[in-house]
């Protein structure tokens, strides 16, 4: 991102795209019609329902900011920290728009992030940034890169201290209010507008701390989100746990974006540090470690697994974490098979029940 | 007096109890399209039974269909209604396994009755009495008669599909292989069983519980068999949950 901003690029992401899509409840429209041309139902669901709406020449933008289609792109950038289906998903489109494919494939499933592993990112990033001087036949404006590295580190900033205020009992924040207010330091990190929007928006929360005023009413239990949202269904859960009394105070994927090792002096070594340091890219026992500091430091009293059935790379249940976070450390856990997008491997009745009498647990213990 | 009415899925139950968690009444019907009349049905037939009026009585619903029990004073969870049912009998930590008409539960508890972890199968009908019953349509064997026929088997043969399509398909290449009916039943009584034995580790002490296992005893046999040990029986499994939620009326 910072690198595409330093060269003056306009910076879409199809990623949110697909939330979006998710989030209107339409991605079972799209999905089948990616199925279709080849691509698998078993994968990643945002890449389906954005292909999809692609090939149905459809967006939800049309109806929220009159844009009539997806912008043709002369380029696409694509890191792998998170995913390969990012990679196959850009590739589609670089296909569509004959626009070169950069990308960085950082090594993956790290215990700890070597200086090696940094050496080894840090040369894809100047190898990106060779490509994209030749394609634009401009060199690349080291200042610029500074400053959009220097924005992106305070987004994170007070990104993080938005996400934090959610330590104090009652939380003034939810993560479904996360999931509504991460846009910006996804997709317009490095530029000015994502630090304005999170300083009004950390105000906000420093006053509702100030005159104590919680997300839940009368909270009774606090909760850790751990996987991707459910974006077809973020007001009926959302519904349901002010119902229950209980709050979702924190989440691995809200906290997936914090990026606090950029370091506006040394740019690429730590952009290359910041993106192969990312959850999602770790081994499983870096990520138990992660979440047990943050249950602790969020005084959760039990963690609910998404598994989100396209998305195994950001669904943490498949290798018996949640088994080892209730025998090895006491912590309840609840395991819902759902998706991000596909709402045809989502049961709402299952759902329900399993929320309810998770909390009927908690509330017996 | 103490109601518990559970609408499942497939049906739908009542149970009445003294102060003393003794049974008074107990009531089961189809559960059918209106869930509130059903409810209402088995409760008043309960009451009759025990020649008693509604008047005084703490009712609490269960079961999928609980919210729609408008007449209930609070609604609990099946989950926590079968853990209660099951340690009231069986004082102890337990790994409890309900298998109802549309979902299975395993439910592990400690020596004091509380939750350790539950689990429900995945969004699919495999080793629930859904799953039976669309394979007794497919076999042309009425229901009733499934537990008889297995019972009555003498050869093991066994399936091994995860879903209830493809279980139904693996039948068919059976019956062309001439194997008999009786030992297809038992083997699709088997897959459920495969199927519990999938979702969580069977530690320690094991109920099974709900409707399907009170009409199929063979689950108990099987189960044992798989396990190597006892298995534990409440008595009338079906009513474990209206049981449950009964006790939690009393609370």
């Amino acid at each position: 991102m910072e690198v595409l901003v330093a060269f003056g690029f306009k910076v879409y992401f199809p990623e949110n795209h697909s939330a979006l899509i998710g989030a209107r409840k339409i991605a079972d429209d799209y999905i089948p019609v990616a199925n279709a041309v080849g691509y698998s139902p078993e994968i990643c669901s945002y890449l389906t329902s954005d292909i999809g709406a692609y090939l149905r020449n459809e967006t939800p933008l049309k109806d929220a900011y009159g844009v009539s289609s997806i912008p043709k792109p002369d380029v696409l950038a694509v890191n792998t920290n998170q995913c390969r289906d990012l990679y196959e998903w850009f590739s589609f489109f670089g296909r569509r728009f004959d626009a070169p494919v950069f990308s960085i494939h950082p090594p993956k499933y790290l215990d700890e992030v070597e200086e090696h592993h940094v050496d080894d990112v840090a040369v894809q990033y100047e190898d990106m940034i060779a490509r994209l001087e030749k394609m634009t036949g401009e060199r690349l404006d080291e200042a610029k890169l500074k400053e959009a590295v220097a924005l992106s580190l305070e987004a994170t900033e007070l990104w993080k201290g938005f996400l934090d205020t959610a330590v104090h009992v009652p939380s003034p924040l939810t993560f479904f209010d996360g999931t509504i207010h991460m846009a910006p330091i996804v997709v317009m990190r490095g530029l000015q507008i994502a630090v304005d929007y999170y300083k009004q928006l950390k105000a906000e929360m420093d006053e509702r701390l100030e005159n104590g005023i919680a997300a839940v009413d009368d909270e009774r239990f606090r909760i850790y989100w751990e996987g991707m949202p459910v974006w077809g269904r973020l007001r009926k859960l959302s519904e349901q746990f002010v119902d229950l009394r209980a709050c979702l105070v924190a989440s691995t994927y809200c906290n997936s974006w914090i990026f606090d090792d950029m370091m506006p002096d040394d740019p690429i070594r730590s952009m290359a540090l910041a993106y192969t340091k990312v959850f999602v890219n770790r081994s499983e026992p870096a990520k138990e470690r992660y979440i047990l500091d943050e249950i602790k430091r969020f005084k959760a009293d039990g963690i609910i697994f998404h598994d989100a059935r396209t998305c195994p790379a950001n669904s943490n249940a498949s290798y018996g974490m949640p088994a080892r976070m209730m025998e090895d450390h006491g912590i309840p856990t609840l395991t819902l098979d759902g998706d991000l997008n596909d709402l045809r491997c989502w049961s709402d009745e299952q759902a329900t029940t399993n929320i309810e009498a998770f909390i009927e647990q908690l509330e017996e213990r | 007096m103490f109601a518990g009415i559970d609408v499942g899925a497939s049906a739908t139950k009542c149970m009445i109890v003294d102060e003393s968690k003794n049974e008074v009444a107990s009531a089961v019907r189809r559960t059918g399209m209106s869930l509130r009349k059903v409810a209402d049905e088995v409760y008043k037939e309960a009451l009759s039974g025990a020649g008693l009026e509604p008047d005084g009585i703490k009712v609490v619903a269960t079961g999928f269909g609980r919210k729609n029990v408008d007449f209930a004073d609070s609604i609990r969870t099946e989950i926590s209604c079968h853990c209660k049912g099951c340690y009231h009998h069986f004082p102890r930590a337990l790994t409890i396994v309900d298998i109802g008409g549309q979902d299975t539960k395993l439910i592990r508890t400690n020596v004091e009755g509380k939750i350790i972890d539950f689990k429900m199968n995945r969004k699919c009908a495999a080793g629930t009495g859904a799953f039976l019953e669309e394979i007794a349509r497919r076999m042309d064997v009425p229901l009733e008669e499934m537990n008889g026929l297995a019972l009555s088997s003498e050869r093991e043969i066994e399936i091994g599909s995860y879903c209830t399509v493809f279980t139904a398909t693996e039948i068919l290449s059976k019956i062309r292989e001439g194997e008999k009916q009786k030992d297809i039943v038992r083997a699709v009584f088997g897959s459920v069983i495969k199927r519990i034995q999938e979702m969580n580790p069977l530690i320690g002490d094991v109920v099974l519980t709900g409707g399907v296992v009170a009409h199929n005893e063979i689950l108990f046999d099987l189960l044992e068999e798989a396990l190597g040990r006892e298995v534990l029986k409440p008595p009338k499994p079906q009513f474990t949950g209206a049981f449950g939620a009964a006790l939690y009326a009393m609370m």
